[in-house]
């Protein structure tokens, strides 16, 4: 066929995903920057007051706004909670896992594969109940009964710290397990025969060779933790008693959605783009520095 | 010794980590005055129908069900079309602008979808003024949101699976005398599809959990809800009906883990072949 003829028919093929990609993806992205430009609230939806153009006013607006601060704040150490947790439950169990029969760990695995294919707000709705103040499990066991979880700042946050753990921590147990399987056994035998203990292997042989792996589920689950929506929104219902438990994302929800101020929210997705964006470039980097090819 | 202790503490965490899942099973066949009694007991003995009878009739589950279940499959079955031709086209041929449109798939996967709700929910008013079906509060709109977002990774993984097919099959298949057509549908699909069926149930998964984007398009029309949003109307502060929502999440969740379960193994090698290639 000639070079003429092959474009054509690649692009016959590429015809239906460019025209999606394009028009659901593409477009939005550019519309999302637009919309955060203008003064686009209720009135200006419904066509009762003119488009007004701010430029960068939403964001000034923004970035004046204390609330807006303390949800940035929130979320990052939200996130940050959530990443060490899970890291830490992760791979402390991967570690475990190679240390006991097959059985062991495919009950472990299989338990773990529940919690990982749990719908969001299913999981979000059973933890609510274990933890329900009258009638929870969690509370009859404890003997706390009347408690509330969700109506504290910091033990709702927790709550919901804890459910996002439960679900993502089995990608980061069954990602660092295949990797620390696939560690050549001589590798570990010549450690052993030159007399390190076992601490030394874990720390000087097994960590540098799993380096790009845990690289990988870290940046992973930043990216993941850094815009939980489901569990917020469900568990503390849409963001906790006057908004105390808002992070980022439910807050650009409630500002276009509830306050309808569209452009206040579409301004809050870009900064949140951004930040993921940056939080991908810097992995990226990272991945070519320890010499991953894409 | 010791490592009885280490399977014996691994053993319960694992009980740990599927107690949820029990609770919600559980209390998904407990009667009522079990559900809301004072002292909530790991087991009962009365086991009944009663909460899931509830849930589908008095909440109308089946109905969300269904409505769940056909956007997840048309999802599934438009991106494994789309993006089997796209990646095809994207291995199979050399044209001018094949490396930026790699570039951009790569680019458009970082882009946080949640963030696109405000100018997607605008799209979807002014779809829905020319075509109603895949405008707000029409399934439709799910259907295209979830199809967009899942078709960069499709395509992106199933690239390697493209790849992996050796031209000279496709030459020996011409010699034969197969069309073009032919040779794609009957020859290179079926070679392809462990890696579909990955992004298959990947697509799936996504489209069935979605949140954020039923509960913005689907507004004011109650028989077009998804599960995930059904499931979270009757949560109602302080009257909960907590056995019809717990086996609500049940008939939720079984699907999915159901699917995982089933598929692990594959889902597995398929994402390896996609590192691979």
């Amino acid at each position: 066929m000639t070079a003429k003829g092959q474009g054509r028919t690649a692009f016959a093929y590429l015809a239906p995903a460019l025209l999606i990609l394009g028009g659901l993806l593409a477009y939005p992205i550019y519309q999302l920057v637009l919309i955060s430009l203008y003064d686009y609230g209720q009135e200006q939806v419904s066509g009762g007051a003119p488009l007004e153009f701010l430029g960068l006013g939403n964001y000034q607006n923004l970035l004046g706004d204390q609330q807006f601060w303390g949800v940035l704040g929130q979320t990052v150490a939200f996130a940050a909670v959530c990443v060490v947790g899970t890291l830490l439950v992760g791979a402390f169990l991967a570690i475990l896992a190679t240390r006991v029969r097959t059985w062991v760990r495919m009950t472990l695995f299989l338990a773990a594969l529940g919690a990982w294919s749990t719908p969001a707000v299913a999981g979000s709705t059973i933890w609510l109940f274990l933890f329900d103040a009258n009638f929870g499990f969690v509370n009859e066991v404890l003997g706390i009964q009347g408690f509330s979880w969700t109506f504290d700042k910091w033990t709702a946050f927790g709550l919901v710290a804890a459910q996002v753990i439960w679900c993502s921590f089995p990608f980061v147990m069954v990602t660092l397990y295949a990797g620390i399987k696939a560690i050549p056994g001589e590798v570990l035998e010549a450690a052993a025969l030159d007399g390190a203990s076992a601490f030394r292997t874990a720390w000087s042989v097994m960590l540098p060779l799993l380096r790009p792996i845990i690289l990988v589920v870290t940046i992973q689950s930043i990216i993941w933790d850094f815009k939980v929506f489901t569990q917020i929104y469900v568990m503390t219902n849409g963001g906790g008693i006057a908004g105390r438990n808002l992070v980022l994302n439910v807050y650009a929800y409630q500002q276009a959605f509830a306050a309808s101020e569209y452009g206040l929210g579409a301004a809050i997705g870009v900064v949140m783009t951004v930040l993921l964006l940056g939080i991908t470039m810097f992995y990226l980097r990272a991945l070519k520095r320890s010499g991953e090819v894409l | 010794m010791r490592r009885w202790l280490t399977e014996g503490f691994v053993l319960v965490i694992a009980a740990v980590v599927a107690f949820p899942l029990f609770w919600m099973v559980l209390s998904a066949f407990k009667p009522e005055d079990e559900i809301i009694s004072a002292d909530p007991v790991p087991w009962t003995t009365r086991p009944t129908l009663d909460s899931f009878t509830r849930a589908l009739t008095v909440a109308n589950f089946g109905r969300y069900f269904m409505n769940s279940i056909i956007v997840a499959l048309v999802v599934v079955f438009l991106s494994i079309l789309i993006s089997f031709l796209a990646a095809t086209a994207l291995t199979r041929f050399r044209f001018r602008s094949r490396t930026t449109l790699l570039i951009m798939l790569l680019v458009v996967q970082m882009v946080p979808v949640e963030a696109l709700t405000v100018p997607l929910f605008f799209l979807m008013r002014s779809v829905g003024d020319s075509v109603p079906a895949f405008g707000l509060n029409h399934l439709g709109s799910l259907v295209l949101v979830h199809l967009a977002f899942s078709l960069p990774f499709a395509i992106w993984m199933l690239r390697g699976f493209v790849a992996a097919v050796p031209v000279e099959l496709e030459e020996a298949a011409t010699l034969d005398g197969a069309s073009r057509f032919r040779f794609l549908w009957q020859v290179l699909f079926p070679l392809v599809a462990p890696g579909l069926v990955a992004t298959s149930v990947l697509s799936f998964i996504h489209a069935w959990n979605d949140f954020l984007f039923a509960k913005t398009f689907i507004i004011s029309a109650v028989e077009n809800q998804t599960l995930p949003l059904a499931l979270q109307v009757f949560v109602k502060p302080d009257q909960n009906d907590w056995g019809a929502i717990m086996a609500g999440s049940t008939l939720m969740t079984i699907p999915v883990l159901i699917f995982f379960v089933l598929v692990q193994r594959r889902l597995v090698s398929g994402l390896a072949g996609a590192v691979k290639g």
